[in-house]
């Protein structure tokens, strides 16, 4: 059964190089028009997914459908997708417009409209001015922006991007990055985009999917995986800095660890009964209230500075709780210094609770 | 403001100024540092470069002088010495006179009979190899990888082992003695190392522009022709040189697959400057000895420089 209006369908796909299992049984289903992003660190099998999806690695088992059509078996050209690359391979002897025209020559469009698709193309991703230039001749974000525009020519269904921005500085990076959304926001042609950059991932996507190995560990919008991470390797793979971990126990809605004990009201539970049970309880820096906001939430307690970072827009200040490193982010106009006392609140509302032994959400 | 210390430190900033001159730099080392043209080091290299060059060149210029002189003047022994009449009668005799068995044409039958076998065997051997190296790097099939090592194998079995049975094969063919049979020869010796060259070459080529080219719907060929090959000069051109001269200073080959009509030309040589009847020429030994050289010394000066880029092309991310 197919979903009645995916895009791109995969249907227990498996990869295998020799011994080693890089895709396993993994089901996905992409909306049409969806901005889906694969997200995970290397070698979690999120590019290699692509690739499979791109016809460019032979899966194993499963099959993969576009458009309602099962192209397992096509040549990448027939499947009705355009890929942009990390390294943008853009061909080196060729002028932008060679490059824009190649894909539509070798699939025997006519002259005419070979013309009228790249300026338009050129015109959407304005690269007017750089038609008869070689690639060399290019700065790293015209690059991308002409591997784009290869893709934007076919006139295709389904776009992939496999970690278009990696190579790019941090500033063009974020420039191309809001480009690329208004991109889909125009086009609204389905976009599947790798990448293991969390705030290209948070920013882009409609939904995420967060891979490790060969599995996906968490399907959701960005709200869902920020807010209400499946287990702990997603809680601790979101977010910047990372989510504090306290190991404790779960006894009849309370969480014990060392001389911590908070009641967990207002935390919703997965399930509707939880027995008492080992389980790890995870906050984020950034849901540690202080000053004024202590207030409004609803456990109160105080800590020693130990490490203060000032980061400009924000301050990271590092504190012991329960008897491991506690990490709090504040407004970057606190004025603090190691050994003072900083009273903090807390909302289990905002908290996150994990199985012990299985790390998955409670 | 008014401290001490304070004053008796810009004190002695305006005595700098002073004395250079300038806003606040000190005396001492300023900007690029000065290098002397005759340092010891300097001295050294060069003077080992131009001791290894003369060394090397020296057989060059007795050969040229030698191959200028008639033969009264190089009786008289010295041969390092410029000839005092120049003549080029030695070079007309090596090129269209000289007398290798019957045949009383010179070199130049030899120099056709090499060109003939060169040609079909450069372009043949590389149009082939490049397909090959090509196809192992970008279109890995089942068993590519053993293919590629037993080609490799074949880079190492020296060319001895071989002799006979390739005679006895060329003879069923129908292919001894003909040109077209050391061509075939040429080709399939010259196969191993030029597919390994291709192959690494193209392996370094980004994996994923082969991949966009596929997303753009090429094919084999279509990659090939217009991603590929355009990207490629610098390793064809090292191909060629490698081609060139191995296959024209082939000696073996070419003495034992020919006869005596299609001889090529370093075995034609070796026949005149080898023949022990009569008065031994020297200038025209030298005259046919540089005349055979002469191939493939154009073709190192003309493409040096590319050869240089394709073998570094190769080398740094083989």
């Amino acid at each position: 059964m197919l979903a009645p209006n995916s895009s791109v369908s995969i249907r227990d796909l498996s990869l295998q190089f020799g011994a080693v299992q890089v895709l396993q049984n993994l089901n996905l289903d992409i909306g049409d028009g969806e901005f889906l992003v694969l997200l995970g660190s290397s070698g979690c099998g999120k590019s290699t997914l692509l690739n499979c999806i791109a016809g460019l690695l032979e899966p194993t088992d499963g099959q993969i459908h576009i458009k309602g059509r099962n192209v397992t078996w096509l040549e990448p050209s027939e499947r009705g997708i355009g890929m942009v690359f990390q390294s943008y391979a853009l061909y080196p002897q060729m002028t932008v417009r060679g490059n824009l025209s190649f894909g539509l020559k070798n699939a025997r469009v006519p002259k005419a409209d070979i013309d009228q698709r790249i300026a338009r193309a050129a015109k959407i991703l304005q690269i007017e001015p750089l038609l008869d230039r070689k690639p060399a001749q290019l700065s790293g974000g015209q690059r991308q922006r002409v591997a784009i525009g290869r893709a934007l020519v076919r006139d295709v269904d389904v776009f992939l991007f496999d970690e278009p921005l990696s190579n790019l500085d941090a500033k063009l990076r974020a420039d191309l990055r809001v480009e690329i959304k208004r991109l889909h926001h125009n086009l609204t042609n389905t976009m599947i985009y790798v990448t293991h950059d969390q705030v290209e991932a948070m920013t882009l996507a409609d939904r995420i999917a967060i891979m490790k190995g060969g599995q996906i560990m968490q399907l959701g919008s960005p709200d869902e995986i920020y807010n209400r991470p499946q287990n702990k390797y997603v809680a601790d793979f979101i977010g910047s800095p990372a989510m504090n971990f306290i190991e404790g126990h779960y006894e009849k809605g309370r969480f014990r660890a060392n001389d911590l004990d908070i009641a967990l009201d207002g935390y919703r539970l997965a399930a509707p009964q939880v027995a008492d049970r080992p389980a790890i309880l995870g906050i984020r820096p950034e849901h540690v209230a202080t000053g004024a906001m202590i207030n409004a939430a609803p456990i109160h307690g105080e800590v020693a500075v130990e490490l203060v970072e000032p980061m400009g827009a924000d301050t990271l200040v590092w504190a012991t709780l329960a008897g491991k490193p506690f990490r709090i982010r504040m407004d970057g106009q606190a004025r603090l210094a190691p050994g003072d006392r900083l009273p903090i609140g807390l909302d289990p509302a905002k908290a996150s609770l994990f199985d012990a032994k299985t790390e998955e959400r409670l | 403001m008014s401290n001490p210390a304070d004053l008796a430190s810009i004190a002695a900033i305006d005595a700098v100024k002073t004395r250079t001159g300038g806003v606040g730099l000190l005396e001492g080392p300023r900007g690029a540092r000065p290098r002397r043209a005759f340092s010891r080091s300097n001295i050294f290299i060069y003077g080992t470069l131009i001791l290894v060059s003369v060394y090397y060149l020296l057989p060059l210029w007795v050969m040229v002088m030698t191959s200028l002189k008639g033969m009264p003047e190089i009786r008289t022994g010295n041969i390092f010495a410029p000839p005092m009449e120049i003549t080029f009668e030695p070079w007309v005799k090596a090129w269209a006179e000289a007398c290798t068995g019957i045949n009383c044409d010179g070199l130049s039958r030899g120099f056709w009979n090499s060109v003939f076998i060169l040609v079909p065997s450069v372009l043949i051997s590389i149009a082939v190899a490049s397909v090959n190296g090509y196809a192992l790097a970008n279109w890995k099939f089942k068993g590519s990888e053993v293919f590629f090592t037993i080609l490799i194998l074949g880079a190492f079995i020296p060319y001895q082992v071989m002799i006979y049975p390739i005679a006895i094969l060329l003879g069923k063919i129908g292919l001894f003695g003909s040109l077209w049979g050391l061509v075939l020869v040429h080709t399939i010796f010259g196969m191993p190392i030029l597919t390994l060259l291709f192959r690494n070459y193209f392996t370094s080529v980004p994996q994923e522009l082969f991949k966009a080219a596929r997303v753009d719907g090429a094919g084999f060929w279509g990659i090939f022709f217009r991603i590929m090959l355009p990207m490629s000069l610098p390793i064809f051109v090292v191909a060629v040189i490698l081609q060139v001269t191995g296959i024209w200073n082939d000696f073996l080959f070419g003495v034992i697959y020919s006869n005596n009509e299609r001889y090529p030309m370093t075995v034609q040589l070796n026949n005149i400057v080898n023949s022990v009847q009569g008065v031994k020429e020297y200038n025209v030994n030298m005259a046919a000895t540089l005349l055979t050289g002469l191939v493939p010394l154009v073709i190192y000066f003309a493409s040096g420089k590319l050869f240089v880029r394709g073998i570094a092309a190769g080398a740094v991310k083989g």
